[in-house]
């Protein structure tokens, strides 16, 4: 980011470094929490990647983008948006070579379906959540990136 | 362990969208073309063993997840949806071939991956639209096939590109935006949006306005995609301002899905009575149709650059596919069908040779052109086939298509059509002569150096040129296919 005077002052006001400085990991905690609990209660990938970029991002604004993408380098977030796709692809694709449907969860666990539907939802979500995150990331680097080139 | 290949309906679809985020992670461009290449192959192999397994009228049905319909997503494969999976995948493949060439200019150094990943998702929606028998699955594909499609065009060289795919973008939203409503209002009415029981459904269901409605959207909403008189204003403009390859890969499959869309729900959904009997789409669709023959091929006779008179082309031979299929015919739309495939061929043939003219031109304006016959034989003889067979002539896959279509049209005693479509032809003989005289009878402007593009560039132009002329001797092959695949959908239909 260029250095605006306005830009300076929001960087340099204690309170915002302090306060956003605690509140990051808990945002980022949360995050987690909508992730994995997103089986029994309301949540699930998409709202869990979503949050987590978000408690990134905000520490992209209050220290700059040059400190996040100390980070969080951009190739991290280029791998990541395909790595969730093919984690839930890759889910579908063992489930048919294990003998099932596409994206046949049951098929994961011969013994217990039950057990392989929770591993394939576990799976599905995890994909979904580092997708939507790393894009979530990735417009805000394209954007926030905009004024330095 | 099950056989492998009853999960081919899902490779399909599959390979090609897994393919596209394994690229950003191979990165390598040498790496990721050729795996490209091997993905279009891999997608046609599958295509071609669906159709040789649903020929003879079998349907084939795969439940995603093991989860029967109407609970699950069901992909549901007719001889329709195989002879369209077959055109969208061997285009691909063989413009994959080719690789991003001029799109090169456009992507920052060492990204070309992106391209590659672009394009891989245009055909995974493009085959994800066709296999599906779930409407709003066909939604979810279409706008995976169209936003991807937006990043391919918005790669050409001039800035006037990034206004062309955002002009494509408006509209195609706004065309998929009244499928997704008339798809709602099909939902409201048949609480399902599997397509076989939705069909039922709507046989029974009162004929409401809702269902009149719904029509209409959706009929308007593929028209935009399809680029039907006069909702075509955008595809002049994303044909010619994107990268030829891009071209030649949408102008072969991109309208094709589309139209095989029409079809879809046209005879499949709706059925023939409501549209061509209660409601008489036809009434609309048969005026528009020829318009777009006419005023398509007179447009391209006027225009000063190759692709955009290719362009022009392209929405007059819309024109005959669409006419086709407002024949209400049997023989109609198995006309319209084998237009499908072959005018996949040509069209697909003639960009790919205006990717060769802008290897060496650096464009693709027609005075440039002149005398290019000496200076690329190769190359301009397959621009000779590709048009000969835009005209008709007997001997390509043109004369093919306009022989069942005027067929068609005599078998329902419609004279004057099979007339026009003759008179729209010979436009289609002016503009090819046009070109042929800028090509080979004019001198050069710059010396006379004979230099072919690379053969990464002739090889998949003359695969489709020769294809153009084999297909034209042997014909059996489209017009057997295409009309099984009438036949099928029709009996479906009634």
């Amino acid at each position: 980011m260029s250095g605006t005077p306005l830009k300076m002052r929001v960087r340099e006001t204690v309170i915002l470094r302090v306060v956003g400085k605690s509140v990051v990991p808990f945002i980022l905690l949360f995050a987690l929490y909508v992730q994995f609990h997103g089986d029994y209660g309301p949540g699930g990938g998409f709202q869990a990647g979503v949050i987590f970029a978000a408690g990134l991002i905000l520490h992209g604004l209050i220290f700059g983008l040059d400190d996040l993408e100390r980070a969080i380098p951009p190739i991290v977030i280029e791998v990541g948006i395909a790595l969730g796709t093919l984690i839930y692809g890759g889910v579908g694709v063992v489930s048919m070579l294990m003998g099932g449907a596409f994206l046949d969860y049951g098929a994961l666990n011969h013994h217990d379906p039950v057990h392989g539907q929770h591993l394939g939802i576990f799976l599905v979500e995890a994909g979904v959540g580092i997708t939507v995150a790393s894009v979530m990331l990735a417009i805000f680097y394209a954007f926030a990136g905009r004024s330095r080139d | 362990m099950n056989d492998f290949s009853v999960h081919l309906p899902i490779l399909q679809v599959v390979i090609p969208l897994l393919a596209a985020p394994f690229c950003f992670i191979l990165r390598k461009e040498a790496v990721v073309s050729v795996f490209t290449v091997l993905v279009g192959f891999a997608c046609f192999a599958i295509s071609m063993d669906l159709l040789a397994q649903v020929i003879d009228g079998d349907v084939l049905v795969y439940e995603l997840g093991d989860w029967a319909r109407p609970w699950g997503i069901e992909y549901r494969i007719d001889i329709l949806n195989a002879l369209l999976l077959v055109v969208v995948s061997s285009m691909a493949a063989v413009v994959f071939i080719a690789g991003p060439g001029q799109a090169r200019r456009a992507i920052p150094e060492g990204r070309g991956y992106l391209f590659y990943s672009a394009a891989l998702l245009t055909l995974t929606g493009l085959l994800g639209v066709t296999i599906t028998g779930d409407v709003f699955n066909v939604f979810v594909f279409l706008e995976i096939s169209s936003l991807s499609s937006y990043i391919l065009i918005a790669l050409g060289r001039s800035r006037r590109a990034l206004m062309a795919a955002f002009s494509y973008l408006i509209m195609g939203t706004i065309g998929a935006t009244f499928l997704l409503i008339g798809i709602g209002l099909m939902y409201q009415m048949t609480g399902t949006l599997n397509m076989v029981d939705m069909t039922e459904r709507l046989r029974d269901a009162e004929q409401t306005r809702t269902i009149f409605v719904a029509l209409a959207f959706v009929v308007v909403g593929i028209s935009v995609k399809l680029a039907v008189f006069p909702l075509h204003q955008w595809l002049p403009n994303a044909y010619s301002f994107s990268p030829p390859l891009v071209s030649a890969f949408l102008a072969s499959t991109a309208t094709k899905v589309a139209y095989y869309l029409l079809i879809r729900f046209c005879l499949g959904l709706f059925g023939l009575t409501l549209v061509f009997e209660v409601v008489e789409i036809d009434v609309l669709l048969l005026p528009l149709s020829v318009m777009a023959m006419f005023v398509g091929s007179i447009a391209a006779i006027y225009q000063r650059d190759f692709k955009r008179l290719l362009a022009y082309s392209s929405i007059a031979q819309v024109g005959y596919m669409t006419l086709g299929l407002s024949l209400a015919s049997e023989a109609g739309v198995a006309a319209g069908l084998i237009h499908v495939f072959n005018h996949a061929l040509m069209k697909g043939a003639l960009f790919l040779v205006a990717a060769c003219v802008t290897w060496r031109m650096g464009g693709t304006r027609l005075d440039a052109m002149k005398g290019l016959g000496r200076r690329m034989p190769v190359t301009m003889a397959a621009m000779v086939v590709g048009g000969l067979a835009l005209v008709g002539v007997p001997g390509t896959v043109g004369f093919v298509s306009k022989w069942a279509l005027v067929s068609a049209a005599l078998e329902k005693d419609a004279y004057l059509l099979g007339f026009l479509v003759m008179a729209s032809s010979l436009l289609a003989l002016v503009y090819v002569w046009k070109l042929v005289e800028i090509v080979y009878f004019q001198e050069p402007e710059t010396g006379i150096e004979r230099r072919e593009p690379p053969l990464r560039l002739l090889v998949p132009t003359w695969i489709l040129a020769g294809a153009s002329i084999y297909f034209g001797v042997f014909s059996d092959f489209a017009v057997d296919v295409a009309s099984r695949a009438a036949a099928q959908i029709f009996a479906a239909g009634m």
